[in-house]
């Protein structure tokens, strides 16, 4: 009784009114109000963020597509003086350069082979990224092993020979290997098949790989100094995936062991590289590795900065992969070891695949900064792209005051084309792996 | 029933089989087959070398240099300096550049990275383009796009273009007055000290204080107060009393070039400029992740403690985002350092152009120039991560 005439003093009797329905929650006037102008700081910062864009994106249109040039054969086309009216991007200029920025001066009738290493690339590419792709097993096989063979064969011609009693020499390093593999397995008292597995696969592969190499094709021999553009600038990229992933688990593994020297000798390997610069380490390859070499073997110079790429990249990828193999739980390795499994097993069954899976997204934005990396072997006087345009740009059948800009833009498309997609991919990819933790 | 199951001794396995045993052949196999690459490569280097007729030691470094170096923080000319002398002008220039650089990347990177959380859209999408754009292509290319793109029409020396206050833009870089300082200028550097060491201690006491009684104290605006204003009322007093310790020499026009003044070479600004702007790129995205990483219970817990917003961002967000945005904050400090050395495709003469370009064409001692060179490099980053580790292990979360 008494608590009804309490709560009538701070109970309310009567009902509020309903207030006015807000004026706009959707449509573009309300998104605008909500994301552009919601106060006075957002207000200017949008009108500051618009004059921006008024200031920079027309003339940037203006120069790539209204005011560019599309048709011409030499710099009067590109030439306000010549042409009348103000000229922008000259891409007269780049269609007709567009096979030298491909192919260098490779040969032209050859330059289907090029094609074809472009194809195989792409497919190897497809097959390995495409995570449900079929049989991405022998998708790697044909990524690290085919493709590698396939396009050093295309690409010089192949035939290399090796000289009188090579294959002599072979067979006998052949048998001592297959020997020494069988008597390790004797002496460990384990079975003498694997040994032989083994041992008659390592031959095969490096048997047929250099038979291969030694056949004669027909193809006409190209030396790598005719190499160019969009071809170099992919080579080396491919080689530096091709190299640093298997060597970069290598380290990881190595950096992982616990024996004490190995881990040293990863841990110093992947630090010096890590810390000195890609163009130290190309120029270091380009001077140096000539003088380790024995006196009479020239070393070719496209060969230089590959092997530099791959030193580099390997050492980045290793980190990678380390990252993969430290978020392993340790649950995983106890139980492989329970199950018996020694540690090759162990590695190559249950912790790699694992591993590799969750820092693929890594593993890309390792492949992004190779890709982007690949532009400074022009330093070092490789014909990449970069150097391609560097030289067509000053080419005086084309001197016309937008060509430097244009061949720039060309190449920044270019670049960017590849990089943002591999991101792209690489997002996408995380998106994916994490989908297990989201709720 | 029986049912003791008789322990069979464990067959005898071979001796091969112990972990021991492997792990030592494993790493002696190593060791070998390290030692014997490393002894071939040093052989066949010494044959080399002697096929060359390349002299080898350090003995180089005392020879004249003979050439010169377009832009040197100590005295350097082609016939008196040593090639000692060229390494040192060559990692003064990469340090200044970098040093600068990471300034700029700084605090442009901060400003984008906010810009991409912001509410407003616009700002959100602008920056997003911008690190989107910047990030995907090679900085090479962004380099030589800066140098020959943007500096290349600047006007020759005779026309040079006057910004005023006696700046000048032209072809060769950008003139400005070049400050000349009396002897006297140490009290203004003392006065600094001063304000550097006093703002130390207020902060040490501020915090007690706080701790203490509660009462809060404005220490940015002392700190600002002692470190900018001292040295600034120094000199204002000093140019009253005294001379004026700090002059200015402006660069003059002549026939053919400006006379005087200080010169900023046109490759130093393309060179910044392309490092700081791609550097921010990734700088940028650093700090989102960092912010993003602070979770949303967290200033709203602040917020109602009645914080007000501003509070919430520098004492509870930015700490907590500091954490995690140091340590890859630091590596692209690392990675501007190192891409510095791009400098060689522009020709800035930073220590991989001078040293590694000039210096190793000159002399041909590759081994040498290439483990000097790389060395510097190697120490700046092991001592970097030493300190950030360091770092590192004073802010981590302590868990029980």
């Amino acid at each position: 009784m008494t608590t009804a005439v309490d709560m009538s003093h701070y109970v309310r009797s009567d009902k509020i009114e309903a207030l006015p329905p807000p004026r706009l929650t959707r449509g573009p006037l309300a998104w605008m109000r909500e994301n552009l102008f919601s106060g006075p700081v957002n207000t200017i910062l949008t009108l500051v963020v618009l004059y921006l864009l008024y200031v920079t994106i027309p003339p940037v249109i203006r120069f790539l597509f209204t005011d560019a040039v599309w048709t011409g054969t030499d710099r009067a086309a590109c030439r306000e003086d010549t042409v009348g009216h103000p000229v922008g991007a000259c891409w007269a200029f780049v269609i007709e350069k567009i096979n030298f920025f491909t192919y260098g001066s490779y040969p032209a009738p050859e330059r289907w082979r090029v094609n074809i290493f472009f194809l195989l690339l792409a497919i190897g590419v497809g097959w390995l990224l495409w995570l449900r792709a079929p049989r991405r097993d022998l998708g790697a096989v044909y990524f690290f092993w085919v493709f590698p063979v396939a396009s050093y064969i295309l690409l010089t011609g192949g035939n290399v020979d090796f000289g009188g009693g090579f294959w002599l020499t072979f067979a006998i390093a052949a048998v001592a290997l297959v020997g020494l593999l069988v008597a390790a397995a004797y002496f460990l008292q384990t079975s003498m098949r694997t040994a032989l597995i083994i041992g008659l696969g390592i031959v095969a592969v490096i048997g047929i790989t250099l038979a291969f190499i030694e056949w004669d094709f027909g193809l006409l021999p190209v030396p790598t100094a005719l190499w160019g553009g969009i071809l170099v600038t992919l080579l080396v990229a491919t080689v530096g995936i091709v190299f640093s992933l298997p060597f970069g688990i290598l380290l990881a593994l190595g950096r992982r062991s616990k024996l004490p020297i190995l881990r040293l000798a990863s841990v110093i390997f992947i630090e010096f590289v890590r810390g000195v610069p890609l163009i130290t380490v190309l120029i270091m390859a380009n001077t140096m590795l000539p003088l380790f070499l024995p006196p009479d073997t020239g070393v070719d110079r496209l060969v230089r900065p590959l092997v530099g790429t791959a030193i580099f990249a390997s050492a980045y990828m290793a980190e990678v992969v380390r990252g993969g193999l430290q978020a392993m739980p340790k649950g995983q390795y106890e139980g492989a070891m329970s199950l018996g499994l020694n540690y090759p097993q162990m590695m190559i069954l249950i912790i790699l695949p694992q591993a590799l899976r969750i820092v693929i997204p890594g593993i890309v934005n390792t492949f992004i900064g190779l890709f982007k990396d690949t532009s400074l072997v022009s330093v070092v006087g490789i014909f990449d792209l970069i150097k391609t345009i560097e030289a067509s740009r000053i080419d005086p059948n084309w001197a016309a005051p937008t060509i430097s800009y244009t061949g720039y833009a060309f190449a920044a498309l270019f670049y960017f084309i590849f990089c943002f997609g591999m991101s792209r991919y690489s997002i996408g990819m995380e998106r994916r792996l994490a989908a297990g933790q989201k709720r | 029933m029986n049912s003791v199951v008789s322990q069979a001794e464990p067959p005898k396995k071979s001796f091969l089989y112990d972990p021991k045993v492997r792990a030592a052949f494993y790493q002696i196999l190593l060791v070998v087959v390290v030692t014997y690459l490393f002894y071939k490569a040093a052989t066949n280097a010494i044959e080399n070398l002697q096929r060359a007729k390349i002299a080898s030691g350090f003995g180089f470094l005392e020879n004249t240099a003979g050439f010169d170096i377009s832009q040197s923080l100590i005295p350097f000319s082609a016939a008196g300096s040593t090639y000692g002398d060229a390494f040192l002008v060559g990692l003064l220039n990469t340090l200044v550049v970098a040093a600068i650089g990471i300034v700029f990347a700084t605090i442009l990177g901060f400003a984008i990275g906010i810009a991409r959380l912001s509410t407003n859209w616009m700002v959100a999408k602008v920056a997003m383009v911008y690190v989107e754009l910047l990030r995907n292509i090679p900085l090479l290319l962004q380099l030589l796009f800066w140098y020959i793109a943007v500096l290349g029409p600047l006007p020759q020396p005779r026309n040079s273009l006057e910004m005023g206050g006696g700046f000048f833009l032209n072809s060769r870089g950008l003139f400005m007055p070049r400050p000349i300082f009396a002897s006297d200028v140490s009290a203004i550097l003392i006065a600094l000290a001063i304000g550097v060491v006093g703002a130390f201690v207020f902060r040490h006491w501020a915090k007690k204080q706080q701790a203490a009684t509660g009462r809060q104290y404005r220490v940015g605006l002392v700190t600002l107060g002692l470190v900018l204003g001292l040295p600034i009322l120094t000199w204002i007093v000093l140019a009253l009393t005294a001379t004026n310790p700090i002059g200015f020499d402006p660069p003059r026009k002549g026939t053919f070039n400006l006379q005087g003044g200080m010169q900023i070479l046109p490759e130093f600004v393309a060179l910044l400029i392309g490092l700081t702007t791609y550097t921010a790129a990734f700088i940028a995205e650093v700090v989102r992740a960092g912010i993003l990483a602070v979770s949303k219970g967290q200033s709203e817990a602040a917020g109602s403690l009645g914080l007000k917003p501003g509070q919430i961002l520098r004492l509870v967000v930015v700490p907590q985002a500091m954490r995690v945005i140091v340590p890859p904050l630091t590596s692209q400090y690392l990675n501007l350092t190192k891409n510095s050395s791009l400098a060689v495709a522009i020709g800035y003469p930073d220590l991989v152009q001078v040293f590694m370009g000039t210096v190793l064409n000159q002399t041909g001692q590759a081994i040498e120039v290439v483990v000097i060179t790389m060395g510097v490099y190697l120490t700046i980053s092991l001592v970097t991560s030493l300190v950030m580790n360091t770092y590192n292990r004073r802010v981590a979360i302590v868990e029980r």
